[in-house]
């Protein structure tokens, strides 16, 4: 079974790991953490993501350019909010991204 | 034409982990319905049990607004902010958890179980500064009125969040109709029976039903038997 590449974006680095940690718990998915928009966009030029999931911590501007920047290297990368994993949202994003 | 969404309490998601049984309105955690993602900026709505001495470790959020109102028992409340506290039925507790926050919620009677909701909301300012509050619901033993207990008004009734939201409790005794208008042009209004049954829009709901009514301006609320309920007016677009 192929690993599913997914990409991870935010500056609060304990949500982070915790994020990366959940997202790689049962092998299926593999998480990439980015900590601004220049490692994110560096990542995408090397691995084939099947999703992106932005947390806190970038401004506005910078999400916005993450978001278009994304497109152009892969149009059909979907783009979504985590929230923090929180106490069991994080798995649902994931699954409705990836139907 | 007001267009409108029932959710029967028997078919919410389930999951019980001994220590804690949860009814999922939307999807959560294990339970995934595509039908059943949000309704409009409503993202999660939990009806939790927790047992006694039991509740959940540390875990993150950021940019949710939180919300919790306890209907049975009490909860520890622990956060990365600092703050330590114990919520009980009467009250309402909430985090806005913007840049990110960690906490913990522990049932600390050790005997009898916690009752609680858990009500996130998609904010409508991102990357805040986290805040957390509670207060006492002085007003929920009124009958037959909608009790505002949330806005997003800091100087308004009840507590305030990032997000053009407004909930009411109310208690109705049976027969009694009331006519709920809209804060703002192009909310919906999600209903949800915590006793009783009651007709909205002329939809009867049984206690835990979920009902979500939009594009409209109002719309009529009667209790068919005594009955508690929850009244969260929240963005539709967001």
């Amino acid at each position: 079974m192929d690993i599913i590449e997914i990409l991870i974006v935010g500056t609060n680095k304990p949500i982070m790991e915790t994020i990366a940690r959940l997202i790689d718990k049962d092998g299926v998915w593999k998480a990439t953490i980015s900590f601004s928009f220049t490692e994110a966009c560096e990542a995408c030029l090397n691995k084939d993501f099947k999703l992106a999931l932005i947390g806190a911590g970038l401004t506005d501007e910078e999400e916005l350019d993450l978001k278009n920047q994304l497109n152009k290297l892969k149009p059909s990368l979907p783009i979504v909010k985590h929230y923090g994993g929180g106490s069991g949202l994080l798995f649902a994003e994931i699954h409705q991204a990836l139907a | 034409m007001a267009q409108t969404v029932l959710h029967k309490a028997n078919t919410r998601g389930v999951a019980n982990h001994g220590w804690l049984k949860s009814y999922q309105s939307f999807s959560f955690a294990g339970y995934y319905n595509p039908e059943r993602i949000n309704f409009g900026a409503l993202r999660v709505l939990n009806d939790d049990i927790v047992t006694g001495g039991m509740g959940f470790g540390e875990h993150p959020h950021d940019n949710m607004e939180i919300i919790s109102i306890p209907l049975e028992g009490e909860l520890q409340h622990k956060d990365s902010m600092g703050n330590t506290a114990t919520i009980k039925a009467g009250e309402i507790q909430v985090m806005s958890a913007g840049t990110g926050i960690y906490h913990s919620e522990y049932n600390s009677d050790p005997k009898n179980p916690a009752k609680f909701l858990q009500i996130w909301l998609f904010p409508n300012k991102r990357n805040v500064t986290p805040r957390y509050d509670q207060i006492l619901l002085n007003d929920t033993d009124k009958r037959n009125e909608f009790v505002q207990v949330l806005s997003p008004n800091a100087d308004d009734a009840g507590v305030w969040i990032y997000q053009d939201a407004w909930f009411n409790l109310a208690r109705f005794d049976a027969e009694t109709t009331k006519n709920y208008t809209l804060n703002k042009k192009g909310n919906g209004v999600y209903v949800f029976v915590l006793s009783g049954q009651v007709e909205v829009n002329g939809q009867v709901l049984d206690t835990r039903d979920g009902f979500g009514i939009w594009d409209t301006n109002n719309f009529e609320v009667k209790a068919v038997t005594d009955a508690e309920f929850l009244m969260m007016e929240v963005p539709m677009e967001f």
